[in-house]
């Protein structure tokens, strides 16, 4: 929002006077607001130091806070790379002149978008432990990951097909003027454009990811929100641990989301002009929806 | 208290109300859905607004309410704002849950909505607002006339994307007892030890609800794309 | 890989019995092969936000969950040292037994018919009680009749829950998702007062920042007898760990661990305690 909008002019002298005014006046709501909170809030004895020292100590961060973030990351990161191959392979079958392919792949992405990623992590996890697919160890974690694959890869094919569909008419006609086959132009064409422009949508999923994985306390995955209810039952302090792993699942979170955009603006740079239609492309930014 | 073997189909829809669960679950998503839909559309034109410190609260609130597990958000609800900060929405504890889990719904989606709706107004042309502009249309004016009837059909993808996660993610209301499906999931769960008939009830009560949202929303997205 | 040689060294120990229960899962063979060195690891499964029950505190771990299991394990050739603690939430324990991920679950888990299709118990090591949790300073909740128009927190899907539902219609139940948020807002004046069992209950009320706040209304309206959970079947271990039971009760460590783990909520364990054990089947 930082270059000049088209949406409305430059502001002169009396509208950049009753904006100031507008700032100031939100900026006194806000702080009213703010400081009713903590009233409230020490009121409720939630503001004794005794419930937040805990925090400057490093046993809390080594013991809980640490361990859950990196369980977290580790559920996210896998989970992204898993549902990126997923979605190019599925979102790819969904293009393919086959018509059954096309119809099998269709129905595995549209059956995986709509379970609720929890119910699919309960019966990963049931389905896992009872036959013994991975090391026991390691069953929370897989079927953690299974859960958020299945959902995010159906919602990266649909981004790739999306991403495909929406690329200029003129790329798949030169292609095929070229003497390429239908499958080629995919390949060679299509799928390459489509899938660089989706790396910013791909960074913006793994923010979904990274707090679906909090799904993962009810099938015993220790990630951030499971650590911080051990932790809030240990020093007596549930709501400050709570603020504090909402504060660190939001810093991790905006900046997974400056990279996304840095990503983007890269790949505009390089690409220039060329694929500017995939920019535009509706569900770019924005169908790293929400989930679960 | 209750001891069977194991849990058929029959017996579960027998003997727990799974379609009075669903039932509560529509309507969070109903509720939920007009609800996002209205505070996303308001929190998208502060966005795109000529006032700065509108631009600057519909970024806060989409960048905190975004990047914030949805279940927290929920505990907060309850535990924050209604004992907390005393914000009780109904002095009956079952309708205090059922509302407050509307409001976080919305809240939570709204931001979702709101960049959906950007990324369509990103999708208009520039022509489409200096036209605007030029003919001496207002900012309010050139939104609503020229700029948001375009977006709408920029952003129906992302919006039935979202739409389909709003019904999902009304299971998460069950963390601060709202009595909807996953809640009953839990019980049952809690009670036979859940097996595989009762996860697929459940599993295939979603793909029912979700499954029409999301073809019907791919179809209005190819009859609406605007083709450049 | 570790869990299964964890289990194999148990197994190993108690291979006799293997011959017997071998009808249960495939997994039982694999306990003839290999035998690592060294003493006898067990793995453990407890609660890991229960206090005065199982709690991890820092690096270490506390509670009667705790104490009861470090002397079973002691009793079974384990050195405290060997133990891995393991968390054993409650949906998932009999997963966590079935699969080999533990040897022995302690984590307030009550001996049920419907357990008993998929795990064997020994024990009980304890008779606890749903019971109510209310602030010190609150004398109108004497018992769950009293609760009428007063808000009570349980947790979502629980037992407990669902009794107090079905038995007293007009009370305003708020569920959770854990204890822990029940007690936040018990003592933000949300909730009035708290059910599950009254160990549980006491855990929280001997929590040193919760001291004077709280209190067990101390009139249990049910029974839950704890068990110690182990593999189906497995008839050898079960005779050791309820040998472990009745002399941990015999020679005093079992009143010492209530009392150093509760004593602090002047919390008494109610009727039937020390319990005696139920027979290996």
């Amino acid at each position: 929002m930082s270059t000049p909008s088209p949406l409305f002019d430059a502001p002169g002298p009396r509208a950049r006077r009753r904006h100031a005014v507008l700032t100031a006046l939100g900026a006194v709501v806000a702080a009213v607001l703010v400081a009713l909170a903590l009233r409230r809030m020490a009121e409720a004895q939630q503001l004794q130091a005794s419930l937040w020292s805990p925090f400057l100590t490093a046993v809390v961060w080594r013991e809980y806070l640490l361990p859950g973030l990196r369980g977290t990351l580790q559920a996210a990161a896998l989970s992204v790379a898993l549902a990126g191959v997923f979605g190019i392979l599925f979102g790819a079958g969904r293009l393919s002149p086959n018509r059954s392919l096309r119809w099998t792949c269709g129905a595995v992405v549209e059956f995986f978008r709509a379970v609720p990623v929890l119910i699919m992590m309960i019966f990963a996890f049931t389905v896992f432990a009872q036959r013994q697919v991975f090391p026991n160890e390691l069953n929370p974690l897989a079927a953690v990951v299974a859960g958020l694959t299945l959902y995010n890869g159906s919602v990266i094919a649909e981004l790739v097909r999306s991403g495909v569909v929406n690329l200029p008419r003129g790329q798949t006609e030169a292609a095929l003027s070229i003497g390429l086959t239908r499958r080629q132009a995919l390949r060679s064409v299509q799928l390459p454009q489509a899938v660089t422009a989706m790396l910013p949508a791909l960074i913006s999923q793994l923010v979904v990811v990274l707090k679906d994985s909090a799904l993962g306390y009810g099938i015993t995955y220790g990630e951030l929100l499971n650590w911080s209810k051990t932790l809030g039952s240990a020093y007596a302090n549930t709501v400050p641990a709570y603020l504090v792993a909402a504060l660190l699942f939001i810093m991790v979170n905006v900046w997974l989301g400056r990279g996304a955009t840095a990503v983007e603006r890269w790949l505009g740079r390089r690409r220039g002009a060329v694929s500017q239609p995939v920019d535009d492309g509706a569900p770019a930014l924005p169908a790293a929806g929400p989930t679960r | 208290m209750i001891t069977t073997r194991g849990v058929g189909v029959v017996d579960v829809l027998g003997r727990y109300d799974v379609l009075g669960a669903f039932w509560v679950t529509i309507q969070l998503a109903v509720l939920a859905a007009l609800g996002s839909l209205v505070l996303g559309a308001v929190v998208a034109t502060m966005r795109v607004s000529p006032v700065r410190v509108l631009r600057f609260i519909g970024a806060a609130y989409v960048n905190i309410v975004r990047n914030t597990p949805l279940t927290l958000l929920m505990v907060f609800s309850i535990l924050g704002a209604t004992f907390i900060l005393g914000l009780q929405l109904s002095s009956a504890t079952g309708s205090n849950i059922f509302r407050w889990a509307v409001v976080m719904l919305s809240v939570y989606h709204g931001a979702f909505v709101c960049e959906a709706l950007r990324s369509g107004i990103n999708t208009v042309p520039h022509g489409q607002a200096e036209a605007a502009r030029s003919i001496g249309l207002t900012f309010g004016q050139s939104l609503r006339q020229v700029i948001l009837p375009q977006a709408f059909r920029g952003a129906v993808a992302p919006l039935g994307s979202t739409l389909i996660a709003l019904i999902k993610n009304t299971t998460v209301a069950a963390v601060i007892g709202a009595t909807e499906a996953a809640g009953l999931l839990q019980e049952i769960v809690e009670n036979e030890t859940g097996t595989l008939a009762v996860f697929m009830i459940f599993a295939i009560g979603f793909v029912l609800l979700t499954l029409p949202v999301g073809i019907g929303f791919t179809a209005l997205s190819r009859r609406l794309a605007v083709r450049r | 890989m570790i869990g299964r040689r964890g289990r194999v060294v148990l197994a190993a120990a108690v291979a006799t019995a293997l011959g017997l229960a071998g009808c249960g899962g495939g997994s039982g063979g694999t306990a003839a092969s290999g035998s690592s060195g060294g003493g006898q690891a067990l793995k453990i499964g407890i609660k890991f936000d229960q206090p005065g029950l199982g709690l991890k505190q820092g690096d270490t771990y506390t509670g009667l969950d705790v104490d009861v299991a470090t002397y079973v394990a002691k009793k079974l050739g384990t050195d405290p040292a060997r133990i891995s603690w393991v968390q054993a939430p409650s949906a998932q324990r009999e997963t966590l037994l079935s699969t080999g991920q533990v040897d022995l679950v302690v984590a307030t888990y009550s001996i049920t018919d419907a357990r008993k299709q998929k795990v064997s118990f020994a024990g009980p090591y304890f008779i606890a009680g749903q019971d109510l949790l209310v602030r010190s300073d609150d004398t109108t909740i004497t018992g769950p009749e009293s609760l009428q128009n007063k808000k009570l927190c349980s947790v979502k899907g629980s037992t407990s829950a669902q009794k107090v539902k079905s038995k007293y219609p007009g009370v305003q139940l708020q569920e959770f998702g854990t204890y822990s948020e029940c007690v936040a807002a018990l003592v933000a004046r949300g909730v009035d007062a708290l059910t599950t069992d009254d160990t549980i209950l006491a855990g929280y009320a001997a929590q040193p920042q919760y001291k004077g706040k709280l209190k067990v209304v101390g009139k249990p309206f049910s029974q839950e007898r704890y068990g110690i959970g182990l593999k189906k079947g497995d008839t050898a271990l079960c005779r050791k760990v309820t040998d472990a039971i009745t002399s941990m009760v015999a020679d005093g460590s079992w009143q010492k661990a209530v009392d150093a783990n509760l004593g602090a909520a002047q919390y008494k364990p109610g009727a039937g305690n020390p319990p005696t054990t139920d027979p290996c089947s």
